[in-house]
């Protein structure tokens, strides 16, 4: 047993902390919220510079990492600083997709990803498909020698910034069947294709996505036809991985947040966090934060294990952050009282970032239910 | 025991509905009902349509212009606005302000202030909180000095919900900062127009600019307008808090809420089968459905011994933190309803003139839910509620 992350993996942790520490401030940050684009261009090169995309890829994709502890590592710091900039849209789920299934052309994209250049968006969920991955409405047929592109995506994120969409279709099989999706690129501003796009609660931005008669060359395929849905489960999984950890940081600046909070906020002549009924809920948030660093442990450590294994331990994961996300919010909030409702406040920002994550790829009960079933498996 | 409402309470919900459905402004529940928030010009609206009706001061002596309903009449109004999406009375010189003005303020200022209220001339806001005393009220320190025939007044408020449409607002004010804390406090009724006043939004977490900070600098008040005598403000905003507070379990709000809840869990798909159908946010609806019956019924019993002049006392610290969870665990279930949905900003949602980003049975839920993690911490936060409620029952208080 070790739970000491190895030398490269520290490194990585302490440069990508001490970076955000400087250069993340709360300040810099709300300009990025109130800006148009919903993130920021130099954050997002620097923090590539900086290695932090080639992390989550492997070696042999160009990266220097890409295991569940690399995704961890990267996404803890990233909660803890409520960095907006889309790590999960463009690298991991997007850069990620091609590395798994692309061609070696299409690989060449996945260097564009780790230099910080190019940016992508995972196109797959649907306005009914709720969090069912397999639901996918939107159709790919083959007419003279190209793929048409038919439906409706939703809450495509980093969808107006991306130069390339990875959109999933269906090309044969029953709406909700993991037979007959396939993935396909699509260039931004291809005609057919029209983004509505707009803020998210919890920073940066997403879009409706309409593909209307959209034309693709069939080598704009990832992979083989039909057959991408192993590949979106595995990256979603991924994507799991790297919200809990997410979500996780984010509850560990809540929680510092709160205790500095408690010893500095005089109220009936001493600091609140010496009344006993905040020190003891202050306690239990930190008993709770204990609780989701290791099923962040857990989810990581299980990443690269066969898929229902790796994904009980996920599912497991994602509900136990939910709950334990939902409670270091609230109460984090309501142990500061009014301060922590404005916008300013950093905490407010936090909170909004803990409590989206249930929203992405499964919420709680969403979790609990696959756990079940995975477990009866 | 009987929990039926009687005859008379029957013929009065049916009035109220009548009228309800007669003269609610249907762009203005629709605006509510899709979780949008109302204007000024709306409420302004809304306010001369009760008025019209001599139902905007329900809790009034008829003497004032009121419409003197007792507790439960009061009770079966509120909820029936709730459900028909009406919006709130705006409280603060209806049912925070009058009380204290008719029990003591002088003839002129009731006679001056209480119609201006009733036909909308004065919008007030309340200046009690400061960065600084928040749950320790009494450690305010926003001084008013006496020069002449004026208090010159220097501080900061904080928290004045809608400030921004006021044009008074009455305040909490230092008069002797040498007494003990509670002592040499006054009340104040303050012209937002006098020069050295500064409003400044505060932009909640949901984006919504509904509460302010407000800065004196050597503000001139004449002397008339203090309330009752020097240094006892206390006692009055002790008064102002303890008065309004049936409606302070929120049933009404708790009932329209799991209405939406169980709307969107019907026409959301999930696994195949609509949302309500799902075992797991099925169990989640029940359990706090089952919560929110209990409490109306404790809400009622309340209700029902202060409609025959029994006062509330630790009953109304219970029903807030109660009734504030309840809501609070509805605001939730709605954005889990929502699913990926609840994750766009929600401004664009909420303008009436805008299509929905999702589907049209999902409002803003999740700028909801963080908006109404207030309901727990202002008006007493539900700490110092529980504080209340133990020391009473541990007999270490009165």
């Amino acid at each position: 047993m070790n739970f000491d992350l190895t030398d490269e993996r520290q490194m990585l942790q302490d440069s990508l902390r001490r970076f955000l520490a400087d250069r993340y401030t709360t300040a810099a940050r709300n300009a990025i919220l109130e800006g148009e684009t919903g993130f920021s261009p130099e954050i997002w090169s620097a923090l590539a510079d900086l290695g932090v995309i080639g992390a989550l890829f492997t070696e042999a994709q160009g990266g220097f990492g890409g295991a569940g502890f690399d995704i961890a590592v990267v996404f803890e710091e990233l909660g803890r600083a409520g960095v907006v900039e889309p790590f999960l849209d463009t690298a991991l789920l997007g850069g990620g997709l091609i590395a798994a299934l692309g061609s070696e052309d299409q690989q060449a994209l996945v260097g564009d990803v780790i230099a910080g250049t190019l940016h992508l968006a995972f196109a797959h969920g649907e306005p009914a498909s709720r969090y069912d991955l397999a639901r996918v409405e939107t159709t790919a047929r083959g007419e003279a020698g190209e793929i048409v592109l038919d439906g409706r995506k939703a809450v495509v994120v980093n969808a107006e910034a991306a130069g390339q969409l990875i959109v999933s279709a269906r090309e044969s099989g029953g709406v909700d069947e993991p037979d007959g999706i396939s993935l396909f690129l699509v260039p931004a501003g291809t005609r057919g294709l029209a983004l509505r796009g707009y803020p998210l609660l919890a920073g940066g931005r997403a879009a409706e996505v309409t593909l209307d008669a959209v034309r693709v060359p069939v080598s704009a395929r990832l992979g083989a036809a039909g057959q991408a849905f192993g590949a979106i489960e595995a990256r979603v999984a991924a994507a799991n991985v790297a919200l809990a950890a997410e979500a996780m940081g984010a509850m560990e600046t809540a929680a510092r947040l709160t205790g500095d909070y408690l010893m500095t906020r005089k109220q009936f002549g001493r600091p609140i966090g010496t009344f006993q009924a905040l020190a003891h809920r202050f306690a239990d948030l930190l008993i709770e934060m204990e609780q989701a660093r290791s099923a962040v442990i857990n989810a990581a450590g299980h990443l690269e294990d066969a898929p229902q294994s790796r994904d009980r331990q996920i599912a497991a994961a994602r509900n136990l952050i939910g709950r334990a996300g939902r409670l270091g919010a609230e109460e984090a909030i309501q142990m500061h009282g009014g301060i922590a409702m404005t916008q300013e406040y950093e905490l407010a920002h936090i909170a909004k970032r803990i409590v989206m994550t249930d929203h992405r790829f499964g919420d709680t009960d969403h979790h609990l239910e696959r756990f079940i079933a995975l477990s009866a498996a | 025991m009987d929990l039926s409402y009687s005859p008379d309470e029957i013929a009065f919900r049916d009035e109220v509905r009548a009228f309800l459905a007669e003269k609610l402004p249907r762009e203005t529940a629709e605006l509510i009902r899709r979780g949008g928030h109302p204007g000024k010009a709306e409420m302004e609206a809304w306010h001369a349509i009760l008025n019209e009706k001599g139902w905007l001061a329900p809790n009034w002596p008829k003497a004032f212009g009121g419409a003197e309903w007792n507790a439960v009449q009061r009770h079966i109004f509120e909820e029936e606005c709730a459900a028909a999406n009406a919006p709130r009375i705006v409280p603060f010189g209806l049912s925070m302000l009058a009380p204290v003005l008719m029990k003591f303020g002088s003839k002129a200022q009731q006679d001056h202030y209480l119609p201006r209220i009733l036909d909308g001339t004065d919008w007030w806001c309340q200046g009690y909180s400061e960065p600084g005393a928040g749950s320790d009220l009494a450690s305010l320190k926003t001084r008013a000095v006496r020069q002449g025939d004026h208090y010159i007044v220097n501080g900061q408020k904080t928290w004045t919900t809608l400030g921004q449409y006021a044009n008074w607002i009455f305040c909490l004010v230092r008069t002797d900062p040498d007494a003990k804390q509670q002592e040499g406090i006054s009340f104040l009724l303050i012209d937002m127009d006098t020069p050295g006043i500064e409003v400044r939004p505060i932009i909640l977490l949901d984006g919504t600019p509904e509460v302010n900070e407000v800065w004196f600098t050597d503000v001139k008040v004449p002397v008339e307008n203090l309330v009752g005598e020097e240094n006892k403000g206390w006692t009055y905003a002790k008064y102002l808090l303890t008065h309004e507070r049936t409606n302070i379990a929120g049933v009404g709000f708790s009932r329209a809420g799991l209405e939406t809840v169980k709307r969107m869990a019907r026409a959301e798909i999930s696994g195949g089968r609509p949302l309500i159908e799902n075992p797991h946010f099925a169990a989640r609806m029940a359990t706090v459905e089952a919560d929110l019956m209990a409490m109306s019924t404790t809400n009622l019993r309340i209700i029902s011994k202060a409609a025959v002049g029994q006062a509330p006392g630790v009953e109304a610290s219970m029903l807030k933190v109660k009734g504030t969870i309840i809501r609070q665990e509805i605001n939730d279930l709605a954005r889990r309803a929502a699913g990926p949905y609840a994750m766009p900003f929600a401004s664009e949602t909420a303008l009436g003139d805008n299509d929905p980003i999702g589907p049209d049975y999902i409002g803003p839920v999740a700028a909801e839910y963080f908006n109404n993690r207030k309901l727990s911490i202002f008006g007493g936060s539900n700490e110092i509620q529980r504080g209340i409620i133990a020391k009473v029952k541990l007999g270490g208080g009165k």
